[in-house]
């Protein structure tokens, strides 16, 4: 049947791994109702909010000030006083807890089911799940619960504990509108096969995954290079057991999930020929960013390579428009440091911890999506800025 | 036992955004768009019963479609929506009623209480 619109794929079609959580035809309908709804948010009423800032916002500041918006301050004062995108940002923020809301009452109702299954794969392969109970949560991780998601990455209701990280995995179809695949790996897959073509030469042998949460973004990596050894390391220990259970449910035997720091992981130097951090620098700060650049740079082998998947950086060619509607999750979806982040010379960065300008490498990924479903390939798709599944990659190789 | 109905609607840590000019419009807000969900987690439900009965040879969705009420039909279904749009109307219609009560049965209890407290 055609259809006017791209529809996004029912939640069914998320592959079932046997830690992901039941889910009854109610809760799978919730699912589809909030990722229609976030889909209609951004492709009908998000639109609007550049229609507002033409029609209404520019000219009004005009009027009142004499002069052009000259800031993302003074643009966000002006922005927060118009009617429409008042009512977009109050369906945004409440179709987020929504979300947050439907995914914790499925996984808390089965959170000691959940942990039990987690527990039993995870004793299959005891010594590729490394947890230290002496690594601390980052502090600003403790100030606010990061995407309003109760708990963040790290809370336990009980020890054991898994249910966060299942509500994530269960939920990030929702806000990316099903785009990231059955696995929702469709990044860690985008990014492999960039790899092996652009550096069909390149064959890692060991792969560190920093800030890897529940890995869904890591076992891609393990998958395109079986000989390698793949660490995913991360602070969110409900996210380290259940990532380490599903990887174990998978099938995936090269990857090991270790409760580390990525400031100050203890590894040796030299000893990585591929570090890579997905959509973890916007959750870190300015402070770990430093230690997070020299940290890469001295366990990096020479020839080995450095890569870090983000949305688009704020540079001086974005309008500025674009940068504050980007800027959205940072102030109203709990992503505090996003905007920080997208600000940051990431060239300069990168070259302060010693990497060469000449060896700084750039491209763009989107998201591979293995789900079978009716797509219509001639609707128009209208980007959901800071959510669409189309990322800047970038970084560099040690020389 | 946790208590999984308490947990499921947890606050995140971080003050929470209000877009709209009065907080009590934002508050109702996603009161309504939580029921929208239940109204289209329903109607999921129903299109899954009517397939399945469809599979099963019980009835052709066509028939729905095609459906005509008869006049007793007509009467309780018609009964059935004027209860629900009551229900839900309660409070237009409580607010009315307070604008044609005589004053005297409109009186705030804190005015009653001064009055029993007085006589």
């Amino acid at each position: 049947m055609a259809t006017p619109v791209n529809l996004p794929p029912v939640h069914n079609k998320l592959a079932k791994h046997a830690v992901f959580p039941h889910f009854d035809h109610d809760e799978t309908a919730r699912y589809n109702f909030l990722t229609n709804l976030n889909k209609h948010l951004s492709t009908v009423i998000s639109p609007g909010n550049k229609i507002a800032f033409e029609q209404r916002v520019k000219p009004k500041f005009k009027a009142e000030n004499g002069r052009e918006i000259e800031t993302r301050d003074e643009l966000e004062v002006a922005m927060l006083n118009d009617p429409h995108f008042q009512t977009w940002s109050a369906l945004r923020r409440s179709t987020m807890e929504m979300r947050q809301q439907a995914g914790r009452a499925t996984v808390l109702r089965q959170a000691e089911e959940l942990a039990q299954k987690v527990a039993t794969l995870n004793a299959q392969k005891p010594d590729s799940l490394i947890l230290n109970d002496t690594v601390q949560v980052p502090h600003y991780m403790t100030l606010f619960d990061s995407h309003i998601m109760p708990g963040s990455y790290h809370t336990e209701q009980f020890p054991g504990d898994v249910s966060n990280a299942a509500s994530y995995d269960s939920g990030l179809f929702v806000t990316s509108a099903g785009m990231l695949g059955k696995y929702t790996d469709g990044g860690g897959k985008a990014l492999t096969t960039w790899l092996k073509a652009t550096y069909p030469n390149f064959n890692p042998k060991r792969i560190l995954d920093m800030g890897c949460g529940l890995g869904h973004n890591t076992l891609p990596l393990a998958t395109a290079f079986p000989d390698a050894e793949v660490i995913g390391i991360d602070t969110g220990v409900p996210m380290l057991r259940y990532g380490h259970a599903r990887a174990v449910a998978l099938g995936i035997e090269n990857v090991k999930f270790m409760q580390l720091d990525a400031t100050q992981t203890g590894f040796e130097n030299e000893a990585f020929d591929w570090i890579q951090t997905t959509m973890f620098l916007h959750e870190t700060s300015t402070h770990a960013m430093q230690r997070l650049v020299a940290e890469i740079y001295r366990m990096l082998r020479p020839n080995g390579l450095s890569l870090h998947i983000e949305q688009p950086q704020y540079t001086p060619e974005m309008s500025m428009f674009e940068q504050y509607i980007r800027d959205w999750d940072a102030l109203y979806n709990n992503e505090p440091f996003w905007g920080a982040m997208h600000d940051v010379d990431v060239r300069q960065w990168m070259m302060s911890a010693g990497f060469e300008e000449k060896n700084l490498l750039q491209f763009g990924a989107k998201a591979e999506n293995d789900m079978e479903y009716p797509r219509n390939p001639n609707a128009q798709e209208v980007e959901d800025h800071g959510r669409s599944p189309i990322w800047n990659v970038f970084g560099a190789w040690k020389k | 036992m946790i208590n999984d109905i308490l947990l499921s609607s947890n606050k995140a840590k971080g003050k929470r955004p209000y877009f709209l000019e009065n907080p009590e419009v934002e508050r109702v807000m996603n009161i309504t768009m939580a029921v929208a969900m239940e109204l289209g987690v329903m109607h999921e439900r129903l299109d899954t019963i009517e397939r399945l009965l469809e599979q099963k040879g019980v009835l052709q969705r066509s028939e729905i479609e095609a459906f005509e009420p008869n006049n007793e039909e007509i009467i309780e279904r018609q009964l059935w929506h004027a209860r629900y749009i009551a229900r839900i109307l309660r409070i237009v219609q409580q607010e009315l009623e307070a604008l044609q009560q005589d004053p005297e049965h409109n009186l705030s209890m804190e005015e009653v209480a001064n009055r029993l407290r007085n006589s």
